[in-house]
Order: C-alpha cells, then structure tokens, then sequence
C-alpha cells in the first residue's frame, strides 16, 4: 500500500510526459481549428468572378457530382506563391473541379498573380469585403476546402499546401475520401 | 521649508483631485472607436458582446482587443446585425455556426467540456484529501512517540 504510494507521482509524470510528447510531435498546430462546415453543405453565397479570367461562383456549381476543391487564397499572401505550382499540377486532374476563392483583394491585384502564377481555377469567386469569407468560416489564407460531389463540405486544410506537406499528407487523402463518398451517396443508375 | 504641514495636505488634497479628474476624463471624453454607433445603447451592446468572442486570428484575444483585419470584419459584422434588429443570442449563434465553439471566450457547459470545468474542482478535493490524510497520519504517530509524553505531559 504505501509503495503503490510511492508509484503514484511517477505516474502522474509518465502521463504529463506523454501528453506533452504528443503535443510536441502532433501533425497539426493546435492553432489549427476544425471547420464547422464540415460535413454540411456549402454556404449560401454566391459571388461575381473575375472578369476577364473566370466565371463567378454560386453553391449550384458545387453540386455537380464530382469532388471540388475550393482554394481560397490572395494577391497578398505569402504561402499562396508557394502552394500555386501544386494547384498547377492538381488542375491536371480532371476528375476533379478545381475552384478558387480569392479574399480580401483587388481584381486587378488578383488578375496580375493569377499572370503571374498561371490560373489553375476553373471557377473564381471574388469576395472583394471578406464577408463570404465570413460564411465560409475563414481566418486566414491560404485554406483549402474539399467538397464532394453532393455539394458538401467534406475537409478543410488550413495554411500552404506543400508536397511533403499538407498536400500529400492532407489534401489528396481527402479528395480520395471525398471521392468514395460522393460515389456512396449516388443512387445507382 | 516654510510651509505648513496643512498647506502641503491641501496641495496634496488638490493633486489628488487632479489625477482623479484626469483619470474619470479619460474615460469619458474617449473618442469613439471608428464604426461606432450613434446610438449609446446599441454601441454598448457591441461592445460587451465582442468581448465575448475571441479573435479567431490571433486567439489569445478578444475581437475588442484584437487588431487583426478579420477581427475588425467581425466587430463591424456584430454592428450590422445590432442595428438590423438581431438579440446577442443571435448573433452568437451566427458566429458559433461559422467559426464552432472556439470563438467564444468563456467554453460552453457541456458533455466534452466537463473536464475542462470540473477537472480542477476534482483535483483540488483528491489533493485536499491527501493533505489531510497525511497531516492526520503524522499527527497518531507524533503522538505516540515518547518526546510527545515527556514534553507535554
């Protein structure tokens, strides 16, 4: 009894010891937040494109049976330089719709990275006030969203896509989920 | 020194009523923060309300305190909706909606928050009941060794 005593403090140790240690080497930052809209259709918004480079975006797009992925992003984002040549590569997929979604920025801001860069999007919504940024649930860009082909919100990454990163480890496991969900949940022909 | 002990109280006294003044003036000539409404009551609905929220951004803040562009966003949002008629209720519900539990400052009392509320409690009553039982275990054996009886008795 009393060296069950003794044991006890070395316990509470081990146990503070291991959470600590999994804090340390978890994949994703605790700042990191879970998106409410997960599992939830998409938000009701529909937003103008960008002229002369693409057509606008509405939740009807969203729904055409085939997983869409949603990257929402900015002229004055840093990371959105670094996932830009992924997406380029991701567009190639034509299995998938690739659409973006551009806070917070001014077109011709907008039109001139997309010069730059080359546009991978298919669709672009141009969120000039940030308030379906709002909707969407959005705190910081770059965020990628994975929404299957029922038009619901199925992943959401949040920060660069990278191809020892989020992109690999995170973005195409969820567009392969999303991809079984959307054929799960269609009605067999 | 030829002043009185009186004359330098009333100096004091009138200092005193000096910092006082600038004090309760700071506060009540503020100028309002951009985006405020004009009306007092509905201003001060804001602003106990974005109190309540954290900015999702910087997350150790409140959006009152928060400088980051999206907090300003969601502060402007909370008037909007103010004026449009909405209760705090509402407006919480929104933003819990959009951004989950994570913006509310104080965590909600529910099942998977129980821990977080009570955890505390529990371990201050485990640790309170170690410390008596250790002191009332000192104690029975203090008392039962011969220095006890030759001091005290």
């Amino acid at each position: 009894m009393k060296r069950l005593l003794y044991i006890i403090p070395a316990l509470a140790f081990a146990v503070l010891a291991v959470a600590l240690f999994y804090g340390l080497v978890r994949p994703h930052a605790p700042n990191e937040l879970p998106s409410v809209l997960v599992n939830k259709p998409v938000p009701a918004v529909t937003l103008p494109g960008l002229d002369q480079v693409a057509p606008g975006l509405a939740p009807a797009d969203f729904a055409q049976g085939r997983v869409t992925v949603l990257n929402v992003w900015a002229s004055w984002c840093a990371p959105c330089r670094v996932e830009a040549p992924l997406l380029d590569r991701l567009a190639e997929d034509k299995s998938i719709a690739l659409f973006g979604l551009v806070y917070k920025d001014k077109p011709a801001n907008a039109r001139a990275f997309l010069a730059e860069m080359g546009n991978p999007f298919s669709r672009i919504g141009l969120d000039a006030s940030g308030d379906a940024g709002i909707e969407w649930g959005i705190y910081g860009v770059p965020e990628t969203f994975v929404i299957d082909g029922q038009g619901i919100v199925r992943a959401r990454i949040v920060g660069a896509l990278t191809d020892d990163g989020k992109f690999t480890g995170d973005l195409l496991p969820a567009i392969a989920d999303a991809k079984r969900l959307t054929r799960e949940n269609t009605p067999a022909p | 020194m030829n002043r009185t002990p009186s004359a330098i109280r009333r100096c004091g006294a009138g200092l005193a009523i000096l910092m006082l003044a600038a004090f309760f003036s700071a506060g009540a000539f503020a100028e309002p923060s951009p985006g405020a409404l004009p009306n007092p009551a509905q201003e001060a609905r804001a602003r106990a309300l974005q109190k309540e929220f954290r900015c999702v951004v910087c997350q150790g803040e409140s959006l009152d305190e928060s400088r980051a562009p999206l907090a300003a966003d969601l502060r402007k949002l909370i008037r909007a909706r103010i004026v449009a008629g909405e209760s705090d209720e509402q407006i919480k519900q929104f933003l819990v909606s959009r951004y989950g539990d994570f913006i509310l400052m104080k965590p909600p009392l529910q099942p998977d928050t129980y821990v977080l509320w009570f955890g505390p409690v529990l371990v201050l009553v485990v640790g309170a009941g170690v410390v008596v039982l250790v002191i009332g275990r000192a104690r029975r054996r203090a008392r039962q060794s011969p220095l006890w009886s030759e001091d005290h008795q």
